[in-house]
């Protein structure tokens, strides 16, 4: 229930309020009748497909590379592709129109895939380090050749994971909005950009709401469609701790596809860092100087490196949640399908709206609902971090539930047969199991918390600027010095996101089993 | 048991407001003003903490968004106003806010000191706190062959083919006042077949004045291809080189005037002491801080300009506006021709 009431109070309300507003104004039919919002509707789901297939062909390599692979390196992989992750979209789309000057379709799905490599790849491994490889050994004895072995033995196991992985990158890339603003100009406009418009800059909020309506339907049919593909894969299958090898023969072409993606992601990186130390006269180490400060006068209120710690803090806020929120709903998942049920489905969509909803949408409705809460909570500081943790929450039940699913229940059975509880049994059988899942759900949550903008942007914020907050105030200024703080601020970020990413893979969740 | 019921104490001690992490609220016996700004408001640390000295009031900044987004916020809280006084609300957005009883009556003792000339409304809800003026920027090296334009209507001269670039009106606060400067300097009548000059002279249209300054424009950190963008007159002082020079210059006959208002919220939960914030954000000391923090100009009168903008960026005197309730009523539909003209 507590997964329950969180949907429901800091989503649920706050949407149905604004959107309720709208309808209030009329309107909405004429929205609906008119054809460009059906243009609207169509890009929408084209460039969100497009990319999506993007983000799987480069993901899957790394994936294998991070799941199964012993090789020097794997870490800093395991780092790089998370950095893409937190970069502001503001800064992904300037660095994507240097190489696109006029923007265009291409470079919006290429930047809408860039994000989120990342996804694919960490949902993805974290299934595949637990697939049994002595099935695929077995075909390979048998006398399939790898490829063979590959489509026939390990993709079916991780189809479950692919599908979870695919429908949050097409949510994502539905409601991406940065990238789309500063890449599609007026030409590409997708319902996320234009319910912007039409809630921020023209207060049409009847028309927003029949967009919101469109978008909500739209990603209700996409969860609807994933889920069922989902479903006829997901089943109890022999997990255990695959300990990576060695890569061997056409594996290592696998490897290297998998380093030439990490290369491709790292190029706007290595980009961003050029353009924080280059000037118009050389090179320099100004834009990090000032930073130490707070810029030039004074530019900002606080250090890049508060900003820093303030970021880290509310991302950290956020990950409790949404692990909380998230782990809870994954057990319930677990034991509701295990009995199979409707209820199972729709909480297991209804967790996933948030990523389907604009943001903006979110953010106004807060306005309208959140004073009704106990102190004001409209503008209360602990708003950030909820409102992060429902972008996060369905990343960490996407991550885990795979694994959680996947748990024979001939071991729970036998644990509950030898005398333990319930409690004992999740204990001893799924944690140690799921445990490098959760890890790497809490990884990703903090990253992915560190990073988001969108809803923070529209949520009133009190005077404790965050490192994108920090960007974005830079990047609107004049002058070298500032432009260049900016980017000196995009590559404290990267840091940041870096170490976290680091020391949360080093967290061990105690138990048997593992390592 | 101890990890399940650890993450259930964290959950609620989340839900019930006492973060982890996060510092606790300052005391309630503490005299607060929460303050709505616009996302670049900025000011001296020192002045904040003066005034708190000076009267024990605390001023709390609450980012929300530009000014377009800020003026919807205030409308849609405006029964249950989210601060006690919000700036930033600028002359497009003023009569929207007006209209909708968003502000409360203030007779500051500062308001007659230069702010009054642009007063919108007789019982005085709105004060001026700045003026930020859109123009055309140039890269004045590179124009020196071609020779610099003085006049907007120049800018349909071939000889200027592919050089100017400029906001989409729609999605970029520049980009809608170099629209009204348009239409104010052309009239209704005009203003369309300007456009459609400059479009057949190979204007380049991007969403937001990012893109537009820091990548297009020569004349600034990106060195890109076009020597004529639309930004701000106060831009050059930003762009001094090391000889002291401005490498950019504001052309000051082509500019179009946002006035940046404050004023009292209605419903304020403690007017009293919000007013003495309009009056401090009205006073000299502010006003003489506003520039260095927020690229903008005082609306107080006789307030010194620091040293780099009397150089490269005096205040143009001969900006043009248009009137607030025209912009209300006009400007989606203004916004709409301008596509139709310029994207086809």
């Amino acid at each position: 229930m507590v997964p329950l009431a969180f949907l429901g109070v800091f989503f649920a309300w706050p949407v149905a309020a604004i959107v309720g507003l709208g309808f209030g104004e009329g309107g909405v039919l004429r929205v609906l009748g008119d054809g460009a919002t059906w243009d609207l509707v169509g890009f929408t789901l084209g460039q969100a497909a497009a990319a999506t297939l993007f983000a799987l062909v480069a993901g899957m390599p790394v994936a294998f590379l991070l799941a199964r692979c012993r090789v020097r390196g794997a870490g800093v992989v395991r780092a790089a592709v998370m950095v893409p992750f937190v970069l502001p979209t503001v800064v992904v789309g300037l660095a994507f129109r240097a190489l696109w000057p006029d923007g265009g379709v291409l470079p919006i799905v290429l930047a809408n895939a860039f994000f989120n490599v990342a996804v694919v790849a960490r949902t993805v491994g974290g299934l595949w380090a637990r697939v049994d490889r002595r099935a695929e050994d077995a075909a390979r004895a048998l006398g399939a050749s790898r490829p063979r072995a590959f489509t026939a033995v390990t993709l079916p196991a991780l189809a479950p994971a692919i599908g979870s992985a695919a429908s949050v990158v097409f949510l994502f890339c539905a409601t991406s909005f940065g990238v789309v603003l500063v890449l599609g100009g007026a030409r590409h406009r997708t319902l996320e950009t234009e319910i912007y418009l039409r809630t921020v800059e023209l207060f049409d909020l009847s028309g927003a709401a029949a967009l919101s309506l469109l978008q909500f339907v739209a990603v209700v049919a996409v969860l609807l469609v994933g889920g069922a593909a989902r479903r006829r894969r997901e089943r109890g299958m022999p997990l255990r701790v695959e300990p990576p090898r060695r890569p061997t023969g056409g594996e290592w072409g696998v490897v290297a596809a998998a380093w030439l993606v990490v290369a491709l992601l790292l190029t706007p990186v290595v980009g961003l860092l050029v353009r924080s130390l280059a000037t118009r006269d050389g090179w320099s180490l100004d834009g990090y100087r000032a930073l130490a400060g707070t810029g030039e006068r004074g530019t900002l209120a606080v250090t890049g490196l508060d900003a820093a710690l303030n970021s880290v803090r509310v991302a950290t806020d956020a990950t409790l949640v949404a692990l909380a929120v998230g782990v809870l709903s994954a057990v319930v998942l677990v034991g509701l399908r295990r009995h199979g049920s409707w209820f199972a489905e729709t909480l297991d969509t209804a967790l996933m709206l948030p990523l389907g909803v604009s943001a903006v949408t979110v953010g106004f409705g807060y306005l309208v609902t959140m004073d009704a809460l106990p102190g004001d909570f409209r503008t209360s500081p602990l708003l950030v971090p909820l409102a992060q943790a429902l972008v996060v929450t369905p990343l960490v039940v996407r991550i885990v539930l795979p694994v959680l699913r996947a748990v024979d229940e001939r071991l729970r059975q036998a644990a509950a047969t030898l005398g333990a509880s319930p409690w004992r049994v999740w204990r001893e059988v799924d944690l140690p199991l799921a445990s490098r899942s959760l890890v790497a759900a809490a990884g990703f949550g903090f990253v992915v918390a560190l990073g988001e903008f969108g809803a923070t942007s529209f949520l009133a914020r009190p005077d404790a600027p965050t490192l994108p907050v920090v960007i974005a105030r830079l990047m609107s200024r004049p002058g070298q010095l500032n432009s260049q703080m900016a980017y000196a601020a995009c590559a404290l970020l990267m840091v940041v996101t870096t170490v976290a990413v680091l020391a949360i893979e080093r967290l061990r969740v105690p138990s048997g089993g593992e390592f | 048991m101890l990890r399940r019921a650890l993450t259930a104490a964290t959950a609620f001690a989340l839900l019930t407001g006492c973060s982890v992490t996060t510092g606790q609220a300052p005391a309630d016996r503490e005299r607060v003003v929460t303050l709505v700004t616009h996302d670049s408001f900025a000011l001296s640390q020192e002045l904040l903490d003066g005034f708190k000295a000076d009267t024990g009031i605390t001023v709390k900044p609450l980012a929300s968004g530009d000014a377009g987004e800020v003026t919807n916020k205030l409308v849609l809280t405006k029964d249950n106003p989210i601060g006690d006084v919000a700036f930033g609300v600028d002359s497009t957005f003023a009569s929207r806010a007006l209209k909708e009883g968003v502000f409360a009556e203030h007779a500051s003792p500062e308001a007659d000191k230069g702010a009054q000339r642009y007063r919108l409304d007789p019982p005085n809800r709105l004060h001026a706190v700045d003026v930020g003026d859109v123009c055309l920027n140039i890269d004045v090296a590179a124009l020196e062959d071609v020779g610099e334009p003085t006049q907007l209507a120049q800018l349909a001269d071939p000889k200027y083919r592919d050089m100017l670039v400029v906001q989409d009106p729609a999605t970029s606060s520049p980009g809608l006042a170099f629209l009204l400067a348009t239409i104010a300097t052309f009239g209704e009548a005009n203003w369309r077949n300007y456009w459609g000059q400059l479009a057949a002279n190979g204007v380049k249209v991007v969403s937001g004045w990012e893109e537009a300054y820091t990548q297009d424009f020569s004349g600034s950190s990106g060195k890109g291809p076009r020597p004529i963008v639309v930004s701000y007159a106060s831009s050059p002082s930003a762009e001094i080189g090391d000889d002291g020079q401005p490498r950019t210059k504001a052309l000051l006959d082509t500019c179009y005037r946002q006035v940046e208002y404050a004023g009292v919220l209605s419903g304020a939960k403690n007017p009293e002491d919000a007013k003495k914030v309009v009056d401090f954000l009205l006073s000299e000391a502010v006003q003489a801080d506003v520039p260095g923090q927020m690229y903008v100009y005082p609306s107080r009168e006789g307030v010194a300009l620091p040293e780099a903008w009397a150089k490269a960026a005096p205040l143009p005197t001969s900006s043009r506006s248009l009137p607030a309730d025209e912009v209300d009523a006009n400007r989606e539909r203004w916004v709409q021709e301008w596509r139709t003209i310029v994207q086809g």
